[in-house]
């Protein structure tokens, strides 16, 4: 078997995020792979294997067996279907299945998707589940919930760093402003910093407007071998680096709070093994769940050193057109958040932005991508880096 | 909801009721919660129970407003990070004080509480909280 070079995108899809009460989770997930395999111009009898990420749809709809699912209701008979699960990561994790799978020459095309309805349960039920991707007999159990764990953070950051709550709200602001010109997102408007400060406070310093939505969502991406990449179209964007890494389970057992260390190691491998150094990079999707975890990723991932996230927002840095774009896409924030297709999504809107399709939100010119998407609280973090 | 079986608290009852971790006696390192395998000497570790002195600090907390239903009659409340004077960390509430009372340092000491019980007719769960230390019970400061 033969290692093969490189790993293209083809084709991407995504459906509409947000609160999408007339649909199903197979209606979802139907649509985004249907728009990634249009897109891609590959026939469904050419592709070999579907991978599929989703964190819990057992808990959110009474549905496992993706998989399965995803082929049947595509229509793709026989083919094999893989279904994996990394909490918040399940999609970034599926993308890199699906590119270890073509690497390895397993398979040359695939169809990796995301999805996730929540809608399906209440609210209390669906932050119950959210929850369970935090270390549950030990975290959970006493009350700490998915937001307080990133409180946790937050308080933390405020305390070492001098941090403020200004800080994290200019990451919501920012991000509303981008999600106003994505027509996928579930938040489309801009949000004054005022309204962001005075919003309810869910888990001080945590407020409503600093944390990511429950939402509904499914993302796809035609995925294939480097040779077979100009069959399909004349603009592949090419994976050039895909890394994971792993930490503690719990909060409460990592060496320090305010670093992810798991997203330290995958995205400097992943920049070593592109060949790249972080002001390479023209474009970021970074795992903004909660406006904080912006902060601690622009830190981690290299853009500026452990603890000047919040001076980096104050000079702007990293707003379209300036030196770091993150988030163009409105991020978790103003996107939406339907666990499983976040992983997905982010290298959807990179694929956009590496074309030049991303009209009013476009990035001119951009090149090189990150996305950075974190499982949990950190305990996993899945790297790509993408390029034209 | 299988988190709410009663084995599975039932197996935690000696770490919940009485804050028993381990301890690796080959690289000297306090667990809480108690490990089944030290993370640094993995098959060299020698793991022996330990009973923690139930004293630490506050290393970090937020204040629950928006509680899940097993929490709601509780809201709002501190959850927050413990750091044990043995080293480890434990998430756990902070009681017997205000919720604006706490701040990252505070001096804290375990105690004994209902944590929480699941729904009307559902287990009660027992544990251990923490609460500030009082000068008149000699509790080192640090």
């Amino acid at each position: 078997m033969t290692v093969k070079k490189r790993v293209a995108i083809v084709g991407v899809g995504i459906s509409k995020f947000g609160e999408l009460w007339d649909k199903s989770l197979r209606d979802i997930t139907l649509e985004a792979g249907m728009y990634a395999i249009f897109d891609s111009g590959v026939a469904g009898k050419d592709i070999e294997a579907i991978c599929i990420g989703n964190m819990s749809a057992g808990r959110f709809t009474g549905q496992e067996h993706l998989g399965a699912l995803a082929a049947d209701m595509g229509g793709l008979g026989h083919i094999p279907a893989y279904s994996v699960e990394a909490a918040c990561a399940s999609g970034g994790a599926a993308v890199r299945q699906a590119y270890m799978a073509i690497r390895s020459g397993e398979h040359d095309v695939m169809l990796v998707l995301g999805c996730e309805k929540m809608s399906d349960v209440n609210q209390s039920e669906a932050m119950r589940t959210m929850g369970v991707a935090s270390d549950w007999e030990w975290e959970g159990i006493f009350g700490a919930t998915f937001p307080a764990l990133y409180a946790f953070i937050a308080r933390r950051h405020m305390h070492e760093y001098g941090t403020t709550e200004t800080h994290l709200a200019q990451v919501t602001v920012k991000n509303h402003k981008n999600a106003e010109h994505n027509p996928w997102a579930q938040f489309q408007k801009a949000v004054p910093l005022d309204v962001v400060m005075k919003s309810g406070l869910i888990a001080d310093p945590i407020r409503i407007l600093h944390s990511s939505p429950i939402s509904d969502g499914a993302a796809g991406l035609l995925m294939c071998s480097e040779e077979k990449a100009k069959q399909f179209t004349d603009t592949p964007i090419y994976i050039e680096a895909s890394t994971q890494s792993s930490d503690t389970l719990a909060l409460h057992d990592r060496r320090d709070i305010c670093t992810m260390d798991a997203a330290v190691v995958s995205s400097r491998e992943a920049l070593r093994k592109a060949g790249l150094t972080i002001d390479n990079i023209d474009v970021f999707e970074l795992h903004d769940s909660f406006t904080i975890g912006e902060i601690v990723l622009t830190e981690d991932v290299g853009i500026t050193q452990k603890g000047n996230g919040g001076k980096l927002l104050d000079e702007g840095l990293t707003e379209i057109g300036a030196k770091y774009p993150v988030n163009p896409s409105g991020g978790l924030k103003a996107r939406g958040h339907p666990i499983g297709a976040t992983g997905v999504a982010q290298i959807v809107e990179l694929v956009f932005q590496l074309r030049g399709d991303a009209e009013k939100r476009q990035v001119s010119g951009a090149e090189k991508a990150m996305a950075v998407n974190i499982g949990g609280t950190g305990a996993t973090s899945i790297v790509h880096i993408l390029g034209r | 909801m299988a988190e709410h079986g009663v084995a599975q608290i039932w197996r935690k009852i000696p770490s919940m009721y009485n804050v028993i971790g381990n301890h690796c006696t080959t690289c000297d390192t306090f667990y809480f919660p108690p490990r089944p395998v030290c993370p640094k000497c993995r098959r060299k570790g020698h793991l022996e129970d330990h009973k923690f002195k139930g004293l630490g600090i506050v290393h970090t907390f937020s204040i629950v407003r928006q509680a899940p239903d097993d929490f709601k009659t509780q809201a709002p409340y501190v959850v927050a990070q413990v750091q044990l004077d043995e080293g480890p960390r434990l998430t756990t509430q902070i009681v017997n004080c205000e919720v604006t009372d706490v701040y990252i340092g505070m001096r804290v000491r375990v105690c004994f509480r209902k944590i929480t019980e699941f729904g009307h007719a559902g287990l009660i769960l027992y544990g251990f909280k923490f609460e500030p230390t009082m000068k008149v019970t000699g509790h080192p400061d640090r």
